[in-house]
């Protein structure tokens, strides 16, 4: 498994405290061999998209445990097209119910991912997702 | 590159002689690895066979289901069910902006008015939320710890309003915020005035409402980030120590407030790890203060706790497992001595549990108390060669830990500088591999899994859309009726007391909620004053 070269940031946007997951999802690509930048917790999705541009990241992987996922990642998809990032991805993972997942595809996420899939399943899925053409 | 290979696991082989914190048991306890002089009496310091006499035959734990979502009215008619149906005491949930100091109506908040918990911004919402409800009788616990002040300010408002003594309310305000830099993450302000009004609530507790819990050290969230029961013990009494001092420091008396602070862990599978670092935990906390703080009185050496019965255990996939899972854990919970006890709801790991799952969480616990026995016979397991080899072994471990921290600065150096986040951080992620190659069994979610995905919860729970839409009128109607001069000089007075470190807060917040200035007013003034919290982020 090598993500080496791809810049990955992990955000927390809303309120939501639970950061587990994208503290072990950023452990797990930084072992990759990514490079990631952790925001921390409670970031708007103007702050998050604008911290993509500058640090000019392949993707975005938005961590959201509060159901407030189709709000913020729509939020986030938007910001990021307005300050010409449409290129970079967006993965989110956290508590979605499969039925969001299509509204969640439509409103910009490239990747969908849960706290029961195996950490190389993850990997593997976003390394196929940053190898296609945009 | 290649999809990885699908390994199947179907064969767990023997259980493991480990236990999840890394304590390897015995094939067979006997009588020579025990020290029964460490024991004592149930009842008596140092509390290993728990806090009373006689245990369970007193009085049993308190049922107290977690619940709350949507506006106040929806949670309300919730409570009512719930009592309806045997439920002994209310834990109200609360929705982010709430917990976060935000109002409905601000930018921060629009995603998440009344979706992990119900909305409470001002009198009138505290008033509907308890609307025909004894809060005379009723003890009431409340998960907030960044607005803990605010939201216990309310909850004095409406006794006040209703003609309630205050010393007659009884209930619990979590108000640890030293663990919400560590794991759950509703901090507001910076760590020392968080600590300055987390004194000022329980000294002003203590003196109106001494039968209410200004504090209930917890944790549980610290476990669900990746600490082990071990760890989560001992993570817990550092940062009770840390408040412990800072008390001590304001002048507060530890034989008076020791006797109101009390904690809260999650219990997850382990049955007999579970039970044991209880023991082991009343033993630690009773010899610390007596030892170290000079506390005489006995009840105040007592470590009370509640408990939740859930959380990281249960799973996601064949949901309905975790309906057993519950049930073990619960009676962990009892055979460890809880004086509080939470189950979970088997859908918990995707949604607010719907009535019938929240129905069916609360029946485990009344099967567990009125069918199984176990709260026959104090510390039923006491003096088992396993039991209390395991106790003595578990206490060494949380000391262990414990000196850790200790020698790392203390609890509020290793906060501060993230050090506790990220070994927390860096503990959760060998759990998840240690799950994904199947070196801990999750039956259902690594071994015994479906090919495809087995996540049918039946009936699923949605919040009114238009629920956030509802808050925010409620809430402009407030702002368009209050006399705004009275509430805008109660916040100035608060603004000058927070300026001042010798006035208490406490007075001066009754005093805003009774004016109808919001939670969020409250904490912007607060803010103004003492910035906000950075966090480190360390991985």
């Amino acid at each position: 498994m090598s993500l080496t070269g791809k810049r990955i940031l992990v955000a927390k946007p809303g309120l939501d405290g639970h950061d587990v997951g994208a503290k072990v999802i950023a452990l797990a690509l930084r072992d990759a061999g990514a490079e990631v930048i952790y925001t921390g917790l409670r970031k708007t999705p103007d702050y998050i998209a604008r911290v993509a541009i500058e640090e000019d990241v392949d993707a975005v992987g938005l961590s959201i445990l509060s159901g407030s996922h189709l709000e913020l990642v729509r939020e986030t998809q938007r910001f990021l097209r307005e300050f010409k990032g449409e290129n970079i991805k967006i993965f989110v993972g956290g508590t979605i119910p499969k039925e969001d997942n299509e509204a969640l595809r439509e409103a910009g996420a490239s990747g969908i991912f849960n706290a029961s899939q195996r950490i190389d399943e993850v990997l593997a899925e976003i390394d196929t997702l940053l190898s296609a053409p945009a | 590159m290649n999809k990885p290979q699908n390994i199947e696991l179907n064969d767990p082989g023997q259980p493991s002689d480990v236990t999840p914190s890394g304590i390897v048991v015995p094939e067979v306890a006997t009588p020579d690895m025990m020290d029964p002089a460490k024991i004592g009496e149930p009842g008596k310091y140092p509390f290993t066979r728990g806090i009373f006499e006689n245990g369970y035959r007193g009085r049993l734990w308190t049922f107290r289901q977690y619940s709350g979502f949507g506006s106040a009215e929806e949670t309300n008619q919730r409570y009512k069910f719930l009592i309806g149906q045997g439920q002994t005491g209310l834990s109200v949930a609360l929705d982010l902006p709430t917990q976060c100091g935000y109002d409905p109506i601000d930018p921060m908040a629009v995603a998440e008015v009344g979706k992990v918990g119900v909305s409470l911004s001002h009198l009138a919402d505290a008033e509907t939320l308890f609307d025909g409800l004894d809060l005379a009788k009723l003890s009431t616990s409340f998960t907030i710890n960044g607005t803990a002040a605010m939201v216990y300010a309310l909850y004095l408002a409406v006794a006040d309003k209703r003609g309630i003594p205050r010393a007659k309310l009884t209930g619990t305000i979590q108000n640890d915020i030293l663990k919400e830099y560590v794991a759950r993450g509703t901090w507001i302000f910076p760590v020392r005035p968080s600590m300055r009004l987390i004194a000022d609530s329980i000294l002003y507790s203590n003196e109106q409402t001494p039968r209410f819990n200004p504090i209930s050290i917890a944790g549980a969230h610290v476990r669900d980030a990746g600490a082990t029961a071990v760890e989560e013990i001992a993570f817990t009494l550092v940062n009770a120590f840390a408040y412990v001092d800072d008390l001590v420091r304001r002048g507060g008396d530890p034989n008076s407030f020791a006797k109101r602070l009390s904690f809260f862990f999650y219990v997850h599978m382990d049955f007999f790890e579970e039970i044991c670092r209880f023991r082991a935990a009343r033993r630690i906390w009773a010899r610390t203060l007596k030892e170290r703080y000079g506390v005489t009185d006995e009840k105040a050496q007592m470590f009370r706790f509640g408990v939740v019965c859930g959380g990281a255990s249960l799973t996601a996939q064949q949901p309905y497992n975790n309906i057993v899972r519950v049930g073990i854990v619960n009676m962990a919970a009892v055979l460890g001595g809880a004086q509080s006890i939470f189950t979970a709801a088997y859908d918990e790991a995707f949604q607010i549990p719907t009535e019938t799952s929240a129905e069916i969480a609360l029946r485990t616990q009344q099967i567990v108390a009125y069918e199984s026995g176990v709260a026959r016979t104090v510390d039923p397991l006491g003096g088992s060669y396993f039991v209390e080899w395991m106790t003595d072994k578990i206490e060494e471990e949380i000391e262990k830990v414990i000196k850790e921290i200790d020698d790392y600065g203390g609890a509020i150096h290793a906060i501060e500088d993230g050090y506790l986040q990220m070994r927390i951080a860096r503990r959760a992620y060998e759990k998840k591999l240690d799950i994904d190659r199947g070196a801990r069994v999750v039956v259902g979610e690594n071994y015994f899994r479906h090919a495809e995905d087995r996540t049918d919860i039946g009936e699923v729970f949605k919040v009114d859309p238009g629920i956030a839409g509802k808050v925010r009128e409620r809430y402009q109607q407030l702002m368009d009726t209050r006399d705004d001069s009275k509430a805008q000089a109660s916040l100035a007075k608060l603004r000058e007391a927070a300026l001042d470190e010798n006035e208490n807060i406490m007075p001066w917040l009754v005093d805003c909620c009774h004016a109808y200035a919001t939670v969020g007013e409250m904490v912007t003034t607060l803010k103004r004053e003492w910035g906000e919290f950075q966090e480190p982020v360390r991985l």
